[in-house]
């Protein structure tokens, strides 16, 4: 967003303004910084991006939660309980925090956004992964309950609604990227809003208008991992992942474009890239002192490492084309994070060091900002300025609704017979 | 019959991590879907069955043959699996499927568009390695230099803010052990990140010996003599390393040094956490110390008699209560080893420390300063004390009123610093500087145990260090006779002379 300014200057230029900028900014925010409380000077990020993360939705829109019966979200969540903690639980803290919230509205007619809470991403294997076989015909099932329940559906073909589908391609329900595209994305859910995880441009899995949202990291697990800020950060480059996929794609290749076995291939022998498939228990601790962290694609392109890193002040390295990260209207990535393309992985050590150490220190200033991590965090109960507030914001600046929104009398739009034969089957 | 095992396959693997990649079920858009699939089909069928019989990937090969020419620039290409029409033979295969870790090869330029007109293909991707994937130096540099300034920032944002010099003061003199210990003092000072002004007071003059240790130290040094020499009693002892000290703190004052005084003992060990905690002295702190005591000598059974407290805590240092006040001192407890402690220093009981060592105070240099106007007034001048040296125990005998130490490490929670005594005997000889030159004195002709390629009346000089008895009659305890083989063998084998010991009958 600032970088238009600078589109027309020579590179010399920009980078004098830069650090001119950027003494300024230190100096005056090393200022503002001392009455946080916390003695690191944070730089806040400005400009419009800063002011939207801080904004606060109570007042700038009405939900109202569906009363679905509880086979569509307490009875699943008795089944398995383990749905709480793994990455997918966004949905189920969603439906939580809309219950208690004073955007929740009890007066449909009054309210601008209607919401549905289905945990469709709650039928777990005995691993703890989900399957996503049934989530079609849950999520049409429920969509044909609200459907013939309430008018207020048929009003606008849903166009809205909004619903969590934090599944790995989001509402196209299925693992596999290939079955994933082929199956796009849920007919019914074609006018609705769809707040996932999965974000990748030109993708057919993220919909024009989609709010992308972290994957859920515990927020308390973490706070409880944190280390002595003095800790000298002095690890370079850390990860800890799977490189090969081996019970699914042994060779590589599959597995995350082949991006990371190329990481893997390039740097096992570098000392200044502790990258390993361990599981250590200090891993928090670990990218707590680290300078950089990887944050490569995986089957999908998100994972919840880049709310680790976030959180944990380590300057995440996203290595996913065209990925599209959580709230990026709100957060400006590109000042906090470094993007490498998946071609460029076998240069990643030189474009590394050659980011200068000023660059460096503000993008550590940025991620130092609370409002950053409060932002990437779900936490219990909901505090001002997290993941569920920068929800409400996206679902707020998308109001008023536009005029294609309600349909003519007798306008028909979706396609109910649409899709899989297997879906269609009643749930 | 080959689909169907590998549909079995997928599904054997689904129930693990149900994530099966089905390559041949192919997505998106084809032309053509029949005769392509199965021709593929058979294709990979053939393939991995002449792998099978071949006992490695060919098809390496095949596209040796094929497709060099489009893989002629190795150091970066574009690996494209296309949409998952292309089938097994013609996918990439990764450098781990082969032990050459040769580059990569891309597919050819038949890739079939995705849905949707994205940039990012899905599919099987080459893996792309470098020429050389190894760390280039200049890089590694870089490295270092950004995690170096990344850490500057993080000292200046966290860490001191006002960073005073430390003036460590050591008393030593020439001994056996005091390589031993000053080089430990010494290396802890040069890892400290502030600036430090040593004071090496020796008892008995400067010698060289001394300075040439301290000479590799790098840092900023006082080297002076005391005229006296180390007595050999303890408790002398202790009173004359008070008086040096003093003499130290008179230099401080007479060189106007400025920053926070500590006194670093040779044999002491400090941790460097002390060092950063010390920062924050305002006029005079405390730290707590742990006493080391080389319990050797002492019964334990005896002091358990009549006593049913758990044994004391081996720290001194400043007591404090609830509100993190100084309300008193912990000291060593002697009491355990009363009448059993070391007088002298061969003697083997344990050596026991004053009441409250002077390691764990810290001043703040202007405090003995002569002239300053923001003096405290419950500091005593130093001159004041001339010739009453002998009585100063400890830095709170230069105080009028001990209450304003202040307790440093969480208010004494925290042992920074442990106290040591351990010394060689009086008698005991070193070489100077631990050169060995000229050759040692002591050469013992070793006649118990022929070397196997010398003649065996030959005798041979060994240089031994300690006195062997080499006329008395040992009984062949191959253990014994073995190390003291092992000590002196140069380019023998051990094994060999063990096999020879049992049958070797003493000389």
């Amino acid at each position: 967003m600032q970088n238009r300014f600078f589109s027309g200057e020579t590179k010399m230029g920009m980078w004098k303004l830069g650090f001119l900028g950027l003494l300024c900014a230190h100096f005056l925010f090393a200022i503002g910084a001392v009455e946080l409380g916390r003695s690191q000077p944070t730089e806040r990020i400005s400009g419009s991006a800063g002011d939207v993360l801080e904004d606060d939705p109570v007042g700038r829109l009405k939900v109202f939660v569906y009363e679905l019966p509880s086979k569509y979200n307490k009875k699943i969540l008795q089944k398995d309980p383990r749905c709480l903690n793994h990455m997918f639980a966004a949905e189920i803290f969603m439906h939580r925090f809309l219950l208690s919230s004073p955007v929740r509205t009890l007066n449909p007619e009054e309210a601008d956004w209607f919401y549905t809470p289905v945990y469709t991403t709650c039928d777990l294997t005995p691993n703890g992964l989900p399957l996503p076989f049934k989530s079609p015909r849950m999520m049409r099932s429920a969509i044909q309950l609200i459907s013939s329940n309430w008018p207020y559906w048929n009003r606008t073909e849903g166009a809205d609604h909004f619903f969590v589908v934090p599944h790995d391609f989001g509402a196209c329900f299925h693992y596999q990227e290939e079955k994933a595209i082929e199956r796009g994305i849920l007919q019914l859910l074609q006018r609705a809003t769809l707040v996932q995880t999965f974000g990748q441009r030109n993708h057919v899995c993220l919909k024009e208008g989609s709010i992308t949202i972290p994957p859920y990291a515990p927020p308390q697990k973490m706070q409880s991992h944190l280390i002595p800020d003095k800790t000298p950060r002095s690890i370079f480059v850390y990860f800890r992942g799977l490189f090969y996929d081996v019970g699914n794609d042994p060779e590589g290749g599959y597995y995350a474009r082949g991006a990371r076995a190329a990481v893997w291939e390039n740097f096992k022998d570098n000392p200044l890239f502790d990258i390993s498939t361990e599981h250590p228990t200090t891993y928090y601790e670990d990218m707590q002192r680290a300078v950089f962290c990887l944050c490569p694609l995986g089957w999908a392109p998100w994972s919840p490492r880049l709310v680790e890193a976030v959180i944990f002040g380590c300057i995440p390295v996203i290595i996913a084309d065209d990925i599209v990260l959580p709230f990026a209207d709100a957060i400006p990535w590109e000042d906090i994070g470094v993007f490498v393309d998946e071609e460029d992985v076998p240069k990643l050590d030189t474009i590394l060091t050659s980011i200068p150490p000023e660059v460096i220190l503000r993008k550590q200033r940025l991620l130092a900002n609370p409002s950053m991590k409060q932002a990437m965090l779900f936490p219990q109960p909901a505090q001002p300025g997290d993941a569920f507030h920068q929800v409400l914001n996206g679902l707020a600046r998308k109001l008023p609704h536009g005029s294609a929104v309600f349909l003519k009398p007798g306008e028909k739009i979706l396609n109910w017979t649409a899709g899989p034969v297997g879906d269609l089957k009643p749930w | 019959m080959k689909l169907s095992a590998l549909q079995q396959s997928y599904l054997s693997r689904r129930s693990n991590s149900f994530r099966g990649p089905s390559p041949l079920d192919s997505s998106s858009d084809s032309t053509g879907k029949s005769p392509a699939t199965t021709f593929w089909l058979l294709l990979h069928a053939a393939c991995c069955l002449a792998s099978l019989v071949l006992g490695f990937r060919f098809s390496r090969l095949v596209f040796l043959f094929f497709f060099s020419a489009s893989s002629a620039n190795l150091s970066a290409f574009r690996g494209g699996g296309g949409g998952g029409e292309i089938s097994a033979p013609l996918l990439v295969h990764s450098s781990l499927a082969v032990n050459n870790p040769i580059v990569n090869l891309a597919t050819p330029a038949n890739r079939t568009s995705p849905a949707a007109g994205s940039r990012v293909m899905v599919g099987r991707h080459g893996i792309r390695v470098r020429p050389w994937p190894h760390p280039n130096p200049e890089e590694v540099m870089k490295a270092h230099r950004i995690l170096e300034r990344v850490q500057r920032e993080q000292r200046a944002l966290f860490g001191v803010k006002k960073v005073r010099t430390v003036i460590a003061v050591t008393p030593t003199h020439v001994r056996t052990f005091q390589k031993l210990h000053i080089s430990g003092v010494m290396h802890s000072l040069m890892l400290v990140p502030y600036d430090v002004v040593w004071i090496v007071v020796e008892a008995g003059g400067v010698t060289n010996e001394t300075a040439s240790i301290v000479a590799k130290s790098g840092l900023r040094t006082f080297h002076v003599g005391f005229h006296h020499r180390m007595p050999i009693s303890w408790d002398a002892r202790h009173k004359l390393e008070s008086r040096m000290r003093l003499h130290a703190l008179r230099i401080v004052r007479k060189e106007r040094l400025d920053g926070i005084v500590m006194f670093a003992d040779d044999s002491n060990m400090h941790s460097m956490e002390l060092f950063d905690e010390i920062q924050s002295v305002k006029w005079i702190g405390a730290v707590s110390v742990g006493i080391l005591v080389h319990s050797a000598g002492v019964d334990e059974s005896s002091s358990l008699q009549g006593e049913e407290e758990a044994p004391p805590m081996p720290v001194q240092g400043p007591a404090c209560n609830a509100t993190n006040n100084l309300i008193g001192w912990h000291t060593f407890n002697s009491l355990r080893y009363a009448g059993r402690s070391a007088v002298y220093i061969d003697d083997l009981e344990p050596v026991l420390p004053r009441k409250l060592e002077w390691a764990g105070f810290v001043l703040n240099s202007r405090l003995l300063w002569k002239d300053l106007d923001d003096k405290p007034d419950w500091i005593k001048d130093l001159e004041v004390l001339d010739g009453a040296d002998e009585d100063i125990e400890s830095p709170l005998s230069l105080l009028m009123d001990t209450s304003v130490v202040e307790p440093l490490g969480s208010c004494g929670r925290r042992v920074l610093l442990w106290w040591l005594r351990v010394e060689a005997r009086t008698d005991s000889k070193f070489p100077a500087q631990w050169i060995i030159d000229p050759p040692l004195d002591i050469t013992v002709p070793s006649k118990r145990t022929p070397w196997p390629d010398a003649p065996p009346q030959l005798p041979i000089n060994e240089k031994v260090l300690f006195d062997t008895q080499q006329t008395t009659k040992h009984s062949t305890k191959t253990r014994t006779s073995r190390t003291r083989r092992t000590r002196s063998k140069r380019k023998h084998d051990a094994k060999v002379i063990g096999v020879q010991v049992s049958t070797h009958s003493e000389v």
